[in-house]
């Protein structure tokens, strides 16, 4: 009996190594283990065996049929893979061809340096608002101290609706909104379009934006103005800009300041990027006027702010280095998908 | 404002610094430096010469040969030049040497012309005798320069001493930007007042003495105000006998790096006072001044006046003249008259210097159209007490000069000055509102150096007249700021109460639109917010309509920019049209930007501001790419109910056929379409041009980012398809409104899944097919449920004439 069982497997193995394809190992598996299978044959004639024999010849035989069923087993596995080896190989790509891409649109460079001015601004906990793009002249010059007569209403050339409506020359008046409001303390940013009857050349546009900063309360000092810009210059043009500041006037603070970064082309050394000198002009700021606070009835003797007004098409222009600056109106496609 | 730094040290002579580091220290204490020119720039060993001999060339007719003593020796040099003779001093470059540019005067290169010795017609010449221009410099510095040749000293000069020196070139022409508030810096001895507290030195103004003739001025002229408001003082001096003739070389050399031409002694006298104290003055030909009297007044309305540059000017009753007893002479503060201009046959000068009100000036200079340099000064409002100074600084000039011989006394009409301003001094105050620790003594020292006067007694400062920009508080804070240092005040970040930080919901909403945008294929225009009215002809916007009601400039750039726009769509068409022009292909773009609806005419209030999201393609895509776009956005931003599209949305720029008011909820928010073939034409676009506007406002109300989980469907659903002909009139839209209204609650979703108008459909009729699914959230749908919303959903289409097919 044993002789057999040995018999039977060896020509299991036998025709397991001869099977070139997966149906004749399932030939194999149906004509071994099936239920007309040899082995189940061999069960079949338990009956002829002796009793007190039929326990071990059961074992031996099971044990036949697990050897079988392993053979089996990694016989299938070892030709699914030579199978799947085979497919991928067949399978092979160039991987070098174009990719297929979700043909997406960019962002105007205006608005990528606007949402960065933003994100670094709101981070240091100011809110964004916004004013009317044309404003009442009270907004625009009287209630920021520049009174009729003012010169500083001739440096910048406005445009008139009327001798009492504009289009706003700058983001300040929306100051004195914020302030009117009466909420302190005022953390705010206001980005928007002004306009100024300029002429469209390369460095001018009649329409452009700036960024306006206001920060009203208890304490504020000059010296959290200057640390507070230098903050922002290190977020805006990276962690080694130095910045610079400079007395200049504005009518709406005092004092007043010019702000300048070092250039982030040379590091400050000098190149033809800020024409040798190191450093590039970048905003002006100053503490807000006495006169503006009483004007928008915040008393100056309590409270005490900082304000300042970034050009960005100037840090567009300087970030992405646009030499142009007619460039961000034209919006042709070819500029657009740069950014 | 241009000067030589050599005049400013003639007012502050201990100052020693060279001119960069003068610069920087300059700008960081306010006075901005825009830039600076070294007049003795690329000039490398020259010095003064001495022709000892001059020699016909050998070879060349227009040559000579010189000997020349440099000093340590003598050199033999090969010229061009016409003016030179045996014993001329002239400025002389040596081998090695370098000169700022060529003879001819032109633009100076960077790094000058380098001199070697060679030969020069086979003849060796060692270096080169400098014309003015090869020097980098002007007849109008030099006026004794020859127009054509080597300059030639006129003073004594030893040879191999530095010409340069000798020239007086070793100088820097600085530039300045100074602000509008310090109308005091507009003078050399404004800024060198300020160079002086800068480098801690010493300030020494001129020393003004006028000796005077004797005879008393008020024989010979008196002044008469009769519109003081205008004018608050009128200084008048008398010099006789006047000579005119070139003024001095020095005199010149400094209006001409001042960037003023020098004229002759008594024009250039004015300029100078101009220039050194900011005084604007004028000089008249007493002569011509009728009755020996001057009265200022206003013009009349209509009169005209001929200025000394011999234009006609209108006049009206807001210009202020300067008369004499019969007539107008000058418009003031702006030009003299042609009728008492100085010529060379003057003989008794009247001087003017005189303080007008600065914003009449500079209306009067915009109304008639004239800006001088003197206006330019006068608009910015002048401190009256600089007047007398001034005429007497010219007056003393006149006498120094030789230009003629000055009367005695002056005429001197005015207003009681204003009373200096006077401002506590709190030194807590100021530390506290800088964030500094600096000592009560420390901003002393720096009130010192600017001359603002502290009275302890009284604990008051007291700013000079000068200083028109000092006023309050904060104003004394900033002195102490800019001398103390901005560099050195200390940065912090703010203290007290935190806020949040925080986009306001419409600016989320506008983020998502670019991004959705964006996401779409569309890349971000910008367009001007000012518009030809001629835009209204282009996109066939009737004469009659509402959006040619429009805010308008009144003073714009042009025709071109005169409205503020009240229709979005040109600024988008208008970049479509420049990219389709430039052949770019597939081009999609989007503006998000307001457009302005008066809310009455004429303005009278903020007009309503208007967020206009706006998309315009051509290339691939259609209709429905666009329309695709749109829902995107809207349910991006929360707007998740049925969005309807009604198709009369009378947009005389759209195709009639191709174009749909967007709906929601019953509300207009926007329009989509094709553009019209005929505004394509007009931008000169030959395609096919989608557009869509959404009009932001209306959109907030129903925006929303809140979202809540609904689950995930737990029961089977149950689809049924139905395909019907139905008339061409009947919308897709009215079918599916069917679908919606009696589909009931267990209506999940349908669509459209096939259209057809073709050969096997009878003409005015199309073939629609859809999927309509079903399913309920709590329990498997019955056959029954199904088929009892498939009936009502049957009858509903029957009564739309539509048939249904097997």
């Amino acid at each position: 009996m044993k002789e057999k069982l040995e018999q039977i497997k060896a020509e299991a193995i036998r025709q397991i190594n001869e099977s070139e394809a997966l149906d004749k190992l399932n030939d194999v598996r149906v004509n071994f283990l099936g239920k007309k299978g040899e082995l189940t044959a061999v069960l079949k004639g338990m009956k002829d065996v002796a009793p007190e024999d039929r326990p071990k010849v059961g074992q031996l035989v099971n044990e036949a049929r697990e050897e079988i069923e392993r053979i089996l087993d990694e016989a299938r596995t070892s030709m699914e893979r030579k199978l799947r080896d085979a497919r991928m190989k067949a399978e092979v790509i160039d991987v070098t061809l174009p990719a297929q891409r979700n043909k997406v649109g960019h962002r105007h460079p205006n608005t990528i340096a606007l949402e960065e001015v933003e994100r670094i601004f709101t981070g240091m906990g100011y809110e964004v608002v916004e004013g009317p793009e044309i404003e009442k002249d009270y907004y625009n010059f009287e209630a920021l101290n520049i009174p009729a007569d003012h010169p500083a209403k001739d440096e910048q050339d406005t445009f008139y609706i009327n001798s009492d409506i504009l289009l706003r020359t700058q983001t300040s008046g929306v100051q004195v909104h914020e302030m009117e409001k009466g909420k302190l303390p005022i953390r705010m940013i206001a980005p928007g379009r002004v306009f100024r009857s300029d002429e469209v050349d390369a460095t001018h546009s009649p329409s452009f934006h700036q960024i306006e900063g206001l920060v009203i309360d208890k304490k504020i000092t000059f010296a959290d103005l200057k640390g507070t810009l230098a903050e922002f210059a290190r977020e805006l043009f990276g962690e080694e800009t130095k910045v610079k500041f400079r007395p200049h006037h504005f009518p709406f603070t005092e004092p007043s300041a010019e702000m300048d970064v070092s250039c982030f082309k040379c590091g400050g050394s000098g190149c033809r990027f800020c024409k040798g000198e190191g450093w590039i002009e970048i905003l002006g700021c100053g503490m807000v006027h006495p006169n503006v606070l009483n004007m928008s009835n915040i008393d100056p003797d309590v409270y005490t702010g900082f304000a300042f007004g970034v050009g960005l098409e100037r840090i567009a222009l300087l970030k992405y280095e646009i030499d142009d600056m007619r460039l961000l109106y034209e919006n042709d496609i070819r500029f657009l998908k740069q950014f | 404002m241009n000067t030589p730094l050599s005049w400013i040290r003639a007012y502050v002579p201990e100052l020693a610094c060279e001119d960069k580091e003068y610069c920087d220290a300059m700008t960081l204490s306010g006075t901005k430096v825009e830039g600076f020119e070294r007049l003795d720039k690329n000039l490398e060993k020259i010095v003064v010469g001495h022709i000892e001999k001059i020699e016909r060339h050998p070879d060349a007719d227009k040559l000579i040969v010189c000997q020349v003593n440099v000093g340590a020796e003598t050199v033999q040099i090969v010229t061009g030049a016409q003016n030179l003779k045996e014993g001329d001093y002239v400025p002389t470059v040596l081998d090695g040497g370098r000169v700022a540019g060529g003879h001819d005067g032109g633009a100076l290169p960077e790094n000058g012309i380098k001199i070697k010795a060679g030969k020069l017609r086979g003849v060796e010449s060692a270096g080169m005798m400098c014309a003015i221009e090869e020097l980098g410099s002007s007849r109008d510095m030099y006026p004794e320069a020859p127009e054509d040749g080597v300059y030639v000293f006129r003073k004594p000069v030893t040879p191999g001493e530095d010409a340069i020196e000798a020239l007086g070139l070793h100088d820097t022409v600085v530039e300045y930007e100074v602000t509008s508030n310090r109308v005091d810096c507009y003078s050399i001895l404004g800024i060198a007042r300020e160079a002086a507290a800068t480098f801690r030195k010493s300030f020494i103004p001129p020393v003004v003495e006028v000796k005077g003739n004797g005879e008393d001025v008020n024989d010979f002229i008196s002044v008469e105000i009769k519109d003081a408001d205008l004018c608050s003082r009128f200084c008048a001096r008398v010099c006789k006998n006047i000579k005119i003739a070139p003024s001095p070389e020095w005199m010149q050399r400094r209006l001409a790096a001042c960037g003023i031409r020098p004229i002759n002694n008594l024009v250039d006298i004015t300029n100078y006072v101009m220039m050194e104290y900011g005084q604007p003055m004028h000089a008249y030909d007493l002569d011509n001044v009728a009755g020996n009297k001057i009265i200022v007044r206003r013009a009349k309305d209509g009169d005209e006046f001929q200025t000394l540059d011999g234009q006609m000017r209108k006049l009206d009753s807001e210009m202020l003249m300067i008369c004499d007893a019969e007539k107008e002479i000058g418009l003031a503060g702006i030009m003299g008259g042609e009728n008492s201009k100085i010529t060379d046959d003057v003989k008794t000068v009247l001087f003017e210097a005189a303080t007008f009100n600065g914003a009449n000036i500079r209306k009067s200079s915009k109304r008639v159209g004239l800006r001088t340099d003197a206006s330019g000064i006068f608009e910015k409002g002048l401190d009256p007490r600089n007047a007398e100074a001034a005429i007497n600084r010219a007056c003393q000039l006149i006498e120094e000069l030789g230009c003629g011989e000055v009367v005695s006394g002056i005429v001197d009409v005015k207003e009681p000055f204003k009373e200096l301003v006077q401002i506590r001094f709190e030194p807590e105050r100021i530390n506290q509102f800088l964030g500094t620790d600096i000592s009560k003594d420390e901003m002393l020292e720096i009130f010192g150096r600017l001359e603002l006067v502290y009275d302890e007694r009284t604990g008051m400062i007291t700013s000079p007249s000068f200083r028109q920009d000092i006023g309050c508080f904060a104003d004394i804070a900033e002195e102490v700021a800019r001398f103390y240092g901005y560099d050195k005040i200390p940065t912090t970040l703010p203290s007290g109460e935190a806020t949040t930080g925080k986009l306001p919901f419409k600016l989320r909403i506008e983020e998502k639109a670019r991004d959705i945008a964006e996401y779409c294929g569309f890349s971000q225009g910008m367009c001007y917010s000012f518009e030809s009215p001629k835009v209204f002809d282009k996109l066939l916007i009737p004469a009659d309509s509402a959006l040619r009601k429009t805010v308008t400039i009144s003073n714009p750039l042009g025709e071109d920019f005169s409205i503020m726009r009240t229709v979005s769509l040109n600024g988008i068409l208008t970049s479509l049209a420049t990219n389709y022009n430039r052949r770019n292909k597939n081009v999609r773009l989007y503006e998000l930007g307001n457009i302005y609806i008066p809310k009455s005419l004429p303005v009278a209030d903020y007009p309503d501001e208007r967020m206009q999201f706006t998309l315009g393609m051509y290339g691939e895509g259609d209709f429905f790419t666009m329309k695709g776009v749109v829902e995107e956005f809207l349910e991006s931003i929360g707007m998740t109910k049925k969005i309807t599209y009604d198709p009369n949305a009378e947009k005389t720029f759209l195709h009639p056929g191709r174009q749909a008011l967007i709906q929601y909820k019953g509300t207009v928010i926007g329009y989509l379409g094709e553009v019209h073939p005929e505004v394509a034409d007009n931008y000169e676009i030959d395609a096919k041009v989608y557009v869509a506007v959404i009009d932001m406002p209306e959109i907030l109300p129903f925006a929303s980012f809140d979202r809540k989980y609904e689950g995930i469907a737990k029961y089977p659903a149950v689809s049924r398809d139905i395909s019907m002909v139905v008339p061409k009139s009947v919308l897709a839209g009215d079918i599916e409104k069917v679908i919606e209204q009696r589909g009931g609650k267990i209506l999940e979703e349908y669509h459209l899944f096939d259209i057809y108008e073709g050969s096997q459909i009878r003409s005015g009729y199309k073939s629609v097919a859809y999927a309509i699914t079903f399913r309920a959230k709590d329990r498997t749908l019955e056959e029954s449920d199904v088929s009892g919303a498939m009936k009502k959903i049957l009858n509903g289409l029957e009564g739309l004439g539509i048939e249904l097919r097997a």
